[in-house]
């Protein structure tokens, strides 16, 4: 630790020079200049392209068994090793983003639609309306969203669309929290008493005057939710839960082979492992680069 | 370890010396020149005064000399010497006890410069205990130290924590602690600013009072020229990172040298200057931002005086003969300064009043009440008034006052308790603002003190001017353009502003887009929520210009709200002081500003620091301002009263009585009396 | 307090709803499409699922808080015991991971606020932003290939043997309780990490700084304490993400705590259980909250005393 003149300080001046570019051009630029948020961009364009073209480069077709050679380590023809019905594990991990890659942000989706419209509304009326929904959002968030989702799917059944609407609306009150503590300050500034003083109506007030004002935190609050959408999809599928054979989803591939790792057969999950957490620290680079670029 | 640097024996002859300074800012990648080759002398015991506008490096100056700029700031040249001892070559050890030891820094708001979790008592102490005096020795200190910032009940207070204080009190708190190690160098950067008048008033006796007791030599920063004229021996002007004049206080103002302290002290409201007796000078133009590369003369852009020698040569610091002290100011032309022309005109065109038109605003028996943590808390208690067409009514009061919530109670953003009566032109008004007529709505409009909070950011000018275009007067294409022409324009703004964000903008403009947007529905009414607060002298001037002009014009009425007795006084017709959410004193401007007054109005117009200190009397109030929760009994100011008369005061609750016709005070004490007692006061002592 | 005893009831609710009236036909979901519609009504019966809402959740509710957690569909035996034991070893897992985490998160995230935007705060905050995303699984089946299967160090599972005493116990909890620490760590790291920014950055510090204290008093007594405050909260909100992650960690460890008898329940549709146990991580959490707020105001002198005004 050491002592220097300036170790903490005062906030910088603000630049005093008139800055012609606007504010999302100036967080545009700021991204483009982050190295976190292009590797975490670089990192997830490969996954996206993988997904989307995939099957054009795959040495094998991912749903193909192939018994004879299953359980066999890597080698130069099945450069991961085969499953345990010799399956090539470099074809499977190839193609084994794209369910997740869809499911999870769809689910991103709904969630910041459902919760930017919840948080505007009970950060802009306040009053009864705001304390009913935020008692409700909070014992929603009492529950881990993983046992929630659980709960749901189990009560629902499962299918790809049960699994984007319980993660969507899962993390809604999540979105919905932060989006409300947005408004409830941007609804002390005086640019909303002032539209109040031209009568606007109440939609006008939300959507046009105070929605902009709180994209940034949306946005954020976005980049990261689709990094624990990915979380919450793989480990759902992982314990079973979420995406269902034969689709050779990452999550899925490990929980049907995990078994096995006492036996030594660590290739037949490993790479799937791997691939998940390049995939995850990915969007999460990403999103705290935006953070950053926001938060400058 | 280094020698110590408490070797030297005897003090330097200068307290501060900061040759050739320059300090810069890394902003967008870039260093940014905020001091630019600063030369400043402080000699030992005396009081130096640094004042300039916002952004001018003031408070640069202070960090510099302590070495704590912010992370992004850095020392790119020249010397500091404390004490004669070079503060850049210190090393961390030999920094930390130059601090600990020999400089001391009092700052704005005292809430945040102490810390909230610990209690007063320890915050004290660990500054003896540095010079190892600990236990129940320190605590002595520390209690003396309290008295001696008058401090009245010290014990309990070293058992308190920071947010169970007054800001007054923090603030003697801060005082005592940055005295506590017995400096030979004290800076105070903007120490009152934030400070209700009648508080700060207290705190400037009591920082006048030390230095008596004290050795300290002091360097005040501060934006306001009457607090700085009233604390210091010597001043200094700082404009764009640079000195442009420097003198003694009194010499400095009285006489300045430099067209831009010239062009500063005009811009102030002084002297009762009202509006129907011309405009205020303005100074055109704005502050080189930070980093600007500066050819000639700083000022240059904004002198009328300048010529090309002006914008191509940098002018020295010309050392002016006179023989009341050294004098120096960097213009090639100062000895012209002072017949600097103006850059508004004065003159006005008288507005046409009509003699007896009916009020446009009657506001009778209005009271609101909050909850606060399950008390009833009175903001504003049974205020009446009523305002004619063309008239401005000017609400004096400091916090806790009452004087926002009246104005939102007016414009109906809150509801008042039941039973008062809101008139707008002959029509009682619905307490809410939903159930209020278009008409009346756009009837009666607002400009708020922050324009930051009141623009949106999301927003173009075109826009938020348009908008309310659209709403407020009803129109739409071609009329809608063709208006907004034409209020851009009368609130001299231009076309090019218009495609801008708020951002964008100096605080002035900003300013001026939210009194277009007030206007948009040519209203009867606009509430000034103390709308120049935020902005500097210069560009205040401007605004209040602009305030009249469009008054004189459009024949609005005004109700402005301002802690600063100046600005009120220049723009209203009627003045109403209101303490504890009730009005103390109404009346014609004149009257209230002439007296016989209020004890409070009184106390008010005592505490305002001077320019050309011709303050005869000096009425001090005692303690804080009470809480609204809880106010006193009887009179609400009768604990902090310095001419209370008995327990009258105390039981019972003086009525509003109108003294002489449209001229009511809030007192036990009679008019008369109250007029003998304030001449008797006016009157010199006989030597 | 009353606060929280909302929301646990809205829970109840929620829970209610979701394991009761969402399935639909309970009897016929246990015993299959195939089954005679008389077995199922019977069973319904059996179950009292064919009685009004209101009554049923007013009976399992006023049961529960007796400590009648209804009856597994599955082990036809009383609920409250599997709870209550699964709770016990979830606590022994989720301890060892807090002990862990709470001061080494802490510690790097103020190492980090000090080292501002040199290398070594952009390790600890980069790599605990990537540890912390991570879901459970990946993280433990990576430390189970490592050091359970290619090392030999720790057992991959946390069944440990009978009768084994504390220490055994620990040395099979600490596998289990890595991908725990490794999801928290980055968390609490970065909120220690920019409330000390936060708290460096005051003007507090600026005066303590000028008072001419050593740098080490002005970080211990004035610093430290202001920037921990909001971690505090962090840390307790906290406990609901490390439960979530215990669904999982018990699951892939084959460990008898309250995460896997939730996943159990949920596999077999064991409503009883299931609601059963998710009511209890929500009790769980909410005292942790409550906790949390005490001990936050307790070391906050603003809202322990309040202003005099």
């Amino acid at each position: 630790m050491s002592t220097t003149d300036s170790s903490a300080g005062i906030p910088a001046p603000p630049p005093n020079d008139t800055n012609r570019r606007g504010p999302l051009a100036e967080v545009f630029f700021s991204l483009l200049r982050s190295g976190t948020f292009l590797t975490g961009l670089a990192i997830v364009t490969f996954w996206v392209a993988c997904a989307l073209f995939g099957e054009h480069f795959a040495p094998y077709d991912p749903l193909a068994d192939d018994i004879i050679n299953a359980l066999a380590p890597p080698s130069a023809e099945h450069w991961f090793g085969t499953d345990q019905i010799g399956r090539d594990v470099f074809s499977r991990v190839i193609v084994g983003s794209r369910d997740i890659l869809t499911v999870a942000p769809l689910a991103t989706l709904l969630a910041t639609i459902a919760g930017t419209a919840l948080g505007l509304f009970t950060g802009y009326f306040r009053g009864i309306v705001d304390d009913v929904i935020s008692r409700i959002l909070e014992a929603f968030m009492a529950i881990p969203v993983v046992i929630v989702a659980l709960l749901a799917i189990v009560a629902l059944g499962t299918s790809k669309t049960t699994v984007i609407v319980v993660i969507g609306l899962s993390f809604a009150p999540i979105i919905a929290r932060t989006v409300r503590s947005a408004v409830l300050a941007e609804r002390e500034l005086d640019y909303v008493a002032a539209a109040q003083l031209r009568h606007e109506s109440a939609l006008h007030t939300m959507f046009v005057e105070i929605l902009p004002n709180v994209i940034p935190p949306i946005l954020v609050e976005t980049t990261v939710r689709l990094g624990y959408a990915i979380f919450a999809v793989a480990t759902l599928s992982f314990m079973g839960f979420g995406i269902q054979p034969p689709s050779p989803d990452w999550g899925l591939s490990i929980s049907s082979n995990y078994g096995m790792i006492g036996g030594g057969f660590w290739w037949t999950v490993l790479f799937d492992a791997l691939a998940i957490a390049s995939l995850v620290i990915g969007v999460n680079l990403a999103a705290d680069g935006v953070h950053g670029a926001f938060n400058d | 370890m280094t020698e110590p640097a408490k070797a030297m024996t005897g003090k330097a002859a200068n307290a501060l010396e900061l040759r050739d300074l320059s300090v810069a800012y890394r902003v967008g990648g870039r260093n940014r020149a905020v001091l630019r080759n600063l030369n400043l002398t402080i000699g030992q015991g005396e009081a130096y005064g640094l004042v300039g506008e916002s952004g001018c490096g003031k408070s640069t100056v202070a960090l510099s000399v302590v070495r704590y700029l912010p992370r992004n700031g850095s020392i790119t040249g020249g010397a500091i010497a404390l004490d004669g001892q070079d503060v850049m070559k210190l090393d961390a050890e030999a920094l930390r006890r130059a601090r600990a030891e020999s400089v001391s820094m009092v700052y704005q708001d005292p809430g945040k410069a102490l810390n909230p979790s610990i209690r007063i008592g320890r915050q004290l102490t660990e500054i003896f205990e540095l010079a190892s005096v600990s236990g129940q020795a320190a605590e002595d200190r520390a209690i003396a130290m309290l008295n001696r910032v008058r401090i009245s009940d010290p014990v309990s207070v070293m058992q308190r924590y920071p947010h169970q204080l007054s800001g007054g009190m923090q603030q003697r708190v801060a005082i005592a602690m940055a005295l506590a190690n017995d400096p030979s160098m004290l800076i105070l950067d903007e120490p009152t600013t934030g400070l209700d008048a009648t508080v700060e008033a207290e705190v400037l006796d009591l920082i006048g009072q030390l230095r008596q007791e004290l050795s300290a030599s002091i360097l005040f920063i501060s934006h306001n020229l009457a607090v700085v004229s009233k604390m210091c021996d010597r001043v200094g002007v700082l404009y764009a990172g640079m000195l442009v004049e420097e003198g003694p206080t009194q010499a400095v103002f009285n006489d300045p040298r430099h067209p831009y302290t010239v062009a500063l002290l005009r811009c102030l409201p002084r002297g009762g200057q009202r509006k129907d007796q011309g405009r205020l000078d303005t100074i055109p133009g704005f502050l080189p931002g930070i980093g600007a590369d500066i050819k000639g003369c700083a000022f240059a852009d904004r002198c009328v005086l300048a010529t090309e020698r002006c914008r191509t040569e940098p002018p020295p610091l010309y050392e002016l003969g006179d023989d009341r002290g050294r004098r120096l100011s960097r213009c090639h032309y100062h000895e012209q300064a002072q017949s600097l022309p103006r850059a508004t005109p004065s003159n006005v065109a008288a507005p046409a009043r009509q003699a007896a038109s009916p009020a446009v605003l009657r506001v009778e028996g209005l009271n609101k009440t909050y909850a606060s943590h399950g008390h009833p808390l009175r903001a504003v208690k049974d205020v009446s008034v009523s305002l004619r067409p063309g008239e401005t009514l000017g609400l004096v009061g400091e916090s806790g006052s009452g004087k926002t919530t009246f104005a939102r109670l007016l414009l109906g953003l809150v509801p008042p308790d039941e039973g008062g009566m809101i008139e707008l032109e002959g029509k009682q008004l619905a307490p809410r603002l939903e159930s209020r007529s278009d008409d009346q709505v756009k009837a009666m409009q607002i400009v708020f003190q922050n324009p930051d909070s009141a623009l949106n950011r999301s927003h173009s000018i075109r826009h938020i001017i348009g908008r309310a275009l659209k709403r407020l007067a009803g129109l739409s294409g071609a009329a809608l353009q063709a208006r907004l022409d034409d209020l851009v324009r009368s609130v001299r703004l231009t076309e090019r502003h218009l495609a801008l964000k708020p951002r964008q903008l100096s605080g002035g403009l900003k300013q001026r887009v939210a009194i277009a947007r007030a206007f948009a529905g040519e209203p009867r009414i606009v509430v000034c929520d103390e709308p120049t607060s935020a902005l500097d002298v210069s560009v205040q001037a401007a605004i209040l210009n602009l305030l009249a002009d469009l008054q004189s014009k459009e024949d609005v009425s005004y109700i402005f709200i301002s802690h600063d007795l100046a600005v009120v006084r220049y723009l209203s017709d009627q003045i109403a002081v209101l303490y504890l959410g009730r009005i103390m004193e109404i009346g014609p401007s004149e009257d209230v500003f002439a007296g016989p007054h209020h004890p409070y109005t009184e106390a008010l117009l005592s505490a305002v620091p001077k320019l050309d200190q011709s303050e005869t009397v000096r009425i001090r109030l005692d303690g804080e301002i009470p809480s609204a929760t809880n106010p006193p009994s009887g009179c609400v100011f009768h604990t902090r009263c310095p001419r209370k008369i008995g327990p009258i005061c105390e039981t019972q609750e003086p009525p509003l009585s109108e003294a002489k016709p449209g001229h009511a005070i809030r007192c036990h004490i009679p008019y008369e009396e109250l007029e003998r007692l304030q001449k008797k006061a006016v009157e010199p002592e006989p030597a | 307090m009353a606060l929280s005893l909302v929301t646990l009831f809205l829970l109840s609710i929620m829970v209610f709803l979701g394991g009761q009236v969402l399935p639909g036909n309970v009897g016929r979901a246990i015993l299959g499409p195939f089954a005679d519609q008389r077995a199922v009504d019977a069973l319904n019966h059996s179950l009292g699922v064919d009685r009004p809402l209101l009554t049923q959740y007013w009976s399992w509710i006023s049961n529960f808080i007796q400590g009648d957690m209804g009856t597994s569909y599955i082990f036809r035996s009383p609920v409250a015991p599997f709870v209550i034991d699964a709770l016990g070893n979830s606590m022994k897992l989720a301890a060892v991971a807090f002990v862990l985490v709470v001061p080494i998160g802490i510690l790097g995230g103020v190492i980090a606020a000090l080292n501002l935007n040199r290398p070594l705060d952009r390790i600890i905050s980069l790599g605990g932003l990537s540890v912390t995303v991570l879901p459970e699984f990946v993280t433990g089946i990576i430390l189970i290939l490592i050091f359970g299967v290619w090392l030999r160090w720790l057992p991959i599972s946390a069944a440990w043997p009978r009768d084994a005493g504390f220490f055994t116990q620990l040395y099979y909890l600490i596998l289990p309780s890595l991908p725990l620490f490794l999801v928290l760590f980055g968390y609490i790291a970065r909120m220690a990490r920019s409330g000390m920014i936060e708290a460096l950055d005051s003007d507090y510090t600026r005066t303590a700084v000028l008072k001419g204290l050593p740098w080490r008093t002005v970080i211990w007594r004035h610093v430290l304490r202001n920037a921990l405050l909001p971690t505090i909260t962090v840390i307790a909100t906290q406990t609901g993400y490390l439960i979530g992650g215990l669904v999982v960690i018990e699951t892939l460890f084959r460990y008898q705590g309250i995460g896997s008898l939730i996943f159990t329940a949920a596999r077999g549709k064991d409503f009883p259980v299931l609601e059963a146990g998710i009511l209890t991580i929500g009790i769980v959490y909410a005292v942790a909250t409550l906790a949390a707020d005490f001990l936050y105001s307790v070391l906050n002198p603003r809202i322990r005393l309040g202003t005099d005004q």
